[in-house]
C-alpha cells in the first residue's frame, strides 16, 4: 500500500456524491480551485485504518467528454496528468441505485480509463422502496469490481467503501474490455501509430477514443501541438471511414454504452410490475403545472425573502449591540488617542460593518441547501426558464439572481449551480446589480430627506414609490448589461438546457447544516483577512495626517464627566459640538479628505461636492459606510443613524461656498441612482475574484459597474436640475 | 418521421434518430436519447417551454429547440 492513497470520487449530479464525500472525510476538507480554471477542489483527507487516504472529489458529470478544460480537469485527474494531484489509486463511482441505466453511461467511461474501480449504489433505500431488487453479487462478478450498497444520507454502507476500496487496489490495475466495434479499435490503434510519429509516443487509449469521439471537444482543438491542423484533418477522415463503417461519431458512443449498459444489467435488475405513482410523482404533477406550479414557486419564494427580513434583523441588532459592547470595552481600557480609533473606528466598524451581513447570509442558504436538497431548484430552473432565456441567460441563473436581492455574495456562491461557463459568468457578473440590502439605508435616507411627501388616496406615496422603483431599478439595468455580454465577451453557442429533474426527497438535515456552515465560514473568513486590512487602510486615510491631541482631550474630558454620578449634560452637549467640529476639520485636513477635493472636478458634474467625494471613497469597502462618513463629515460624530433627524437637517441646511443649497432632489437622485449601480462592496468583488479564480473579473465588474453608475448619475443630474 | 416537440402531454413515442454531431446532439445521447427508446412527455413549463420527459425511468426536462432535434416515429402512443 502507498504511503498516502489517492481515491477520486465521480459521479452523475444528484447521486448525493457531496453527501458522500462530506461522510468519507468528515469535516477535514480543504477547499480551492484547480488551477487556471474556475473548477472547485476539494480534498478530503482521512485516517483508513493503516493508511492515510487523499479523497479529491471531482465534480458532479453526465459524462466524461470534455468540451472544455473545465471539462478536461476530471479526465486529467483520473489519468494521473493532473500535476497538482498526482496519479489516484483508485477511482469511486457513485451511482443512483433507482437510476442505474443512465448512470452506467459514465460508470463505462470510468472503467475504460482502467483504474481500481469501486462501484457504490447510493440512494439504496429509495430503490427498495419502489420495490426495485438488484443482484449485487451478480453484477460484481459482471463488472468485476467489489460493488458497495450504500445510503449516505443515513450513513449506511460508509464504512464498508473502505474495505471495498482497500480491494481494489490490492487487485492492481484492471484490463480494460473493449465494448466498442473492431473498426473502430482499428481506427483508434492507426491514430496511436500516427501520434507516434508526430511525436506523441504514448497517448492513454482513453484519449485516443476521445479525440475521435468528441466532435468539436477540447483535445481535438488543443492537442497534437505543432500537428494540431494535420491531426484535425486526420480526425475528420478517420470520422468520415468510421461513418462508412456504420460507427457513426459521434452517436456510436451513446449506442455502444447505452447497449453495454442493458446488457449489464439485464436478469440482474428486477423492476415491479407496474410503476407505481410514487409521491414524488404526484408532488411533481402540481409543482409543474402550469398555473398551480407557477403560484407555489412564488409563494415559496415570497416565504423565503419574508423569513429572511423577519429572522435576519433580531441577530443583526445582536451582532451590533455586541460590536457596541467590544467597543465600549475598548474605550474603558484604552484612552483616546490612535490606538483607541485604529480599533474601535477601523477594526471592529470595518469588519462589523460586514459581518452583520452574516444572519442574510446564512438565512439565504439555508434556504437554497433546503431546496436543492429536496429536488425543487431544478422546477424553479425549469418553471423560469423561458423567462431567462429573454437576456441570453438560462433558468439555472433565476435562483442566484433572485439571491441578489438579499445579498450578491450568497448569489454570486449560488452561481455554482450553472454549469455552463458562460451563463455562469454573466451571472456572476450581473449579481451586484441586484438592489442588496445594503443599499436600502441610503435610498432610505435620501428619500426621507429630499423626496417630497406626496401622496394619492393615503396608502401610495412618492416616497413608496422611489423606495420601490430604485430596489428594482438595478435589475432593469441588469436587463441591458446580460444581454451585451452575451453578445460580446461571453458570446457563443447556446448551450444545451437538458437537465434531469430529480426525484423528491426529504433534505437531509445533515447536508443542509453542511451547506450553511461552510458558506458562513468562508465568508467569516473573508471579513477577517481582506476585509480587514481594507478597513484599516480606509482607516488610516481618514486618521492621518492630522493633529487629534485636542479631539483627544475633548474626548477624555467628555469620558471623566459622564463617570461622575450626574452627568452635566450642558458642558457634556458643548464639548460635544465643539468635537464634532474638530473631527470634521480633521477628516478634511486627512488624506481621505484631500482625495476627496482632488476628484471634486470629476464629481460636480454629477452635482456632488468634495464631502459626498469622501463618502463615495470611504464607502468602498460596503456601501452603507457613507452614511457613517457623511454623518462624520458634517460633524455629527462616526455614529449616526439613518433616521437621524440630525443628519438630515444638516444635509439640507449644507450650502456650496457661494450659499446654494447642495442637496437638491436632482442630487438626491443621482446619489440614489450612483449607489444602485455602483461596486462600493468588497466582499463582493472578492468573492467574484473567488468564484472566477480571477482578480481580472472583479476588476471588469468594479470598472462596469462604476462607469455606469457614473453615466447614470450624471445624466440624472445633468437632465434632473435642467427641468 | 416527425419531432419530439410536436408530442401533447400526456403521449409517448419511439425515437428514433438525434440530428447533428454538436453539443446539444451529444448531450442529448449522453443523456440516453437514443435510437428505439420510448419518450414520454410528462408537462409542460408555465410559460409554454420547456418541457418536462420521461426516458429510462427518469425525468427530463427539455426545450422545444432541442426536442426538435429528436426525430421520433410518427405514430404517437396516448
Amino acid at each position: 500500500m502507498p504511503d498516502v492513497l489517492k481515491v477520486a470520487l465521480i459521479g452523475n449530479p444528484n447521486t448525493g456524491k457531496s453527501t458522500l464525500f462530506n461522510a468519507l472525510s468528515g469535516l477535514q476538507s480543504r477547499v480551492g480551485n484547480f488551477p487556471g480554471v474556475t473548477v472547485e477542489k476539494k480534498i478530503g483527507r482521512v485516517q483508513w485504518g493503516a493508511s492515510t487516504v487523499e479523497l479529491i472529489d471531482l465534480p458532479g458529470t453526465y459524462s466524461l467528454a470534455p468540451r472544455s478544460l473545465d471539462e478536461m480537469v476530471s479526465v486529467n485527474v483520473l489519468l494521473g496528468t493532473q500535476a497538482d494531484i498526482g496519479q489516484p489509486h483508485a477511482v469511486v463511482c457513485i451511482v443512483d441505485a433507482s437510476n442505474l441505466e443512465r448512470n452506467f453511461y459514465l460508470l463505462s467511461q470510468v472503467l475504460d480509463i482502467g483504474l481500481p474501480t469501486v462501484l457504490v449504489m447510493n440512494m439504496w433505500d429509495v430503490a427498495e422502496e419502489r420495490g426495485q431488487k438488484i443482484d449485487v453479487a451478480g453484477l460484481e462478478s459482471r463488472l468485476g469490481i467489489p460493488i458497495v450498497k450504500c445510503s449516505a444520507h443515513k450513513k449506511t454502507g460508509v464504512s464498508e467503501i473502505q474495505a471495498a476500496v482497500h480491494k481494489a487496489v490490492a487487485a492492481g490495475p484492471r484490463t480494460v474490455t473493449q465494448l466498442f466495434p473492431a473498426v473502430f479499435v482499428t481506427e483508434s490503434q492507426l491514430l496511436a501509430e500516427k501520434l507516434k510519429g508526430w511525436g506523441h509516443p504514448n497517448v492513454a487509449p482513453y484519449l485516443l477514443e476521445r479525440l475521435l469521439l468528441d466532435v468539436g471537444g477540447w483535445l481535438e482543438s488543443h492537442f497534437g501541438g505543432q500537428h494540431a491542423h494535420e491531426l484535425f484533418q486526420y480526425l475528420q477522415q478517420a470520422r468520415e471511414r468510421l461513418a462508412a463503417a456504420s460507427c457513426k461519431v459521434p452517436m456510436i458512443e451513446a449506442r455502444t454504452r447505452y447497449a453495454w449498459a442493458r446488457e449489464t444489467l439485464k436478469g440482474l435488475v428486477v423492476q415491479p410490475a407496474a410503476r407505481a405513482v410514487t409521491f414524488s410523482d404526484r408532488v411533481d404533477q402540481w409543482l409543474t403545472h402550469r398555473f398551480v406550479g407557477l403560484a407555489a414557486f412564488f409563494a415559496i419564494m415570497l416565504v423565503v425573502f419574508l423569513s429572511l427580513h423577519t429572522f435576519s434583523p433580531p441577530l443583526q441588532d445582536l451582532l451590533e449591540a455586541g460590536q457596541d459592547w467590544l467597543s465600549s470595552q475598548v474605550a474603558s481600557l484604552i484612552g483616546p488617542g490612535p490606538l483607541r480609533s485604529l480599533i474601535n473606528d477601523g477594526i471592529i466598524a470595518g469588519v462589523g460593518g460586514v459581518l452583520v451581513f452574516l444572519p442574510q447570509i446564512i438565512f439565504l442558504f439555508f434556504f437554497i441547501a433546503l431546496l436543492e436538497d429536496c429536488g425543487y431548484m431544478a422546477r424553479a430552473a425549469f418553471l423560469m426558464d423561458k423567462l431567462m432565456t429573454k437576456v441570453g441567460l438560462s433558468g439555472k441563473s433565476f435562483v442566484p439572481l433572485m439571491s441578489s436581492f438579499a445579498c450578491a455574495i450568497p448569489g454570486v456562491m449560488a452561481a455554482r449551480v450553472i454549469e455552463n461557463r458562460r451563463d455562469r459568468m454573466v451571472t456572476i457578473l450581473v449579481a451586484p446589480l441586484m438592489s442588496c440590502s445594503a443599499r436600502l439605508p441610503v435610498y432610505v435616507l435620501m428619500t426621507e430627506t429630499f423626496v417630497p411627501d406626496i401622496r394619492w388616496g393615503g396608502f401610495i406615496s412618492l416616497k413608496g414609490l422611489t423606495l420601490f422603483f430604485m430596489t428594482f431599478f438595478g435589475a432593469f439595468v441588469a436587463i441591458p448589461v446580460a444581454w451585451i455580454l452575451k453578445k460580446t465577451l461571453f458570446r457563443g453557442e447556446t448551450p444545451p438546457f437538458v437537465m434531469e429533474l430529480p426525484s423528491y426527497k426529504w433534505p437531509s438535515p445533515w447536508i443542509v447544516l453542511r451547506r450553511v456552515y461552510d458558506s458562513g465560514m468562508s465568508f467569516v473568513t473573508r471579513a477577517g483577512t481582506l476585509i480587514l486590512a481594507m478597513s484599516i487602510l480606509i482607516w488610516a486615510a481618514g486618521y492621518f495626517p492630522g493633529n487629534h491631541q485636542e479631539s483627544d482631550k475633548i474626548q477624555a474630558q467628555i469620558e471623566e464627566f459622564e463617570k461622575q454620578p450626574e452627568p452635566p449634560q450642558e458642558q457634556i452637549a458643548t464639548l460635544s459640538e465643539k468635537q464634532n467640529e474638530l473631527s470634521g476639520a480633521l477628516l478634511e485636513s486627512s488624506l481621505l479628505g484631500r482625495l476627496g477635493h482632488a476628484i471634486e472636478p470629476a464629481i460636480k458634474p454629477l452635482g456632488w461636492d468634495w464631502k459626498i467625494g469622501i463618502g463615495v471613497i470611504a464607502s468602498f469597502p460596503a456601501r452603507e459606510v457613507i452614511i457613517a462618513t457623511m454623518g462624520t463629515i458634517y460633524s455629527l460624530g462616526g455614529d449616526v443613524d439613518k433616521a437621524e433627524p440630525n443628519l438630515q437637517n444638516t444635509l439640507k441646511s449644507s450650502t456650496w461656498p457661494d450659499g446654494r443649497p447642495v442637496f437638491t432632489l436632482p442630487v438626491a437622485i443621482s446619489i440614489m441612482v450612483f449607489f444602485a449601480l455602483c461596486a462600493q462592496c468588497a466582499s463582493t468583488l472578492l468573492v467574484i475574484k473567488r468564484e472566477t479564480n480571477s482578480w481580472g473579473w472583479a476588476l471588469f465588474t468594479f470598472v462596469y459597474m462604476t462607469t455606469l453608475a457614473y453615466i447614470a448619475a450624471l445624466l440624472v443630474y445633468q437632465i434632473g436640475s435642467r427641468l | 418521421m416527425t419531432t419530439l416537440d410536436t408530442l401533447s402531454v400526456g403521449q409517448s413515442a419511439q425515437i428514433t434518430e438525434i440530428q447533428g454531431d454538436d453539443a446539444i446532439a451529444i448531450r442529448l445521447m449522453e443523456m440516453g436519447l437514443t435510437e428505439g427508446e420510448m419518450i414520454h412527455v410528462l408537462a409542460v413549463a408555465p410559460l409554454g417551454d420547456p418541457v418536462e420527459y420521461e426516458i429510462r425511468g427518469y425525468r427530463l426536462s427539455l426545450r422545444r429547440t432541442e426536442a426538435r432535434r429528436v426525430q421520433i416515429q410518427s405514430s404517437p402512443v396516448a
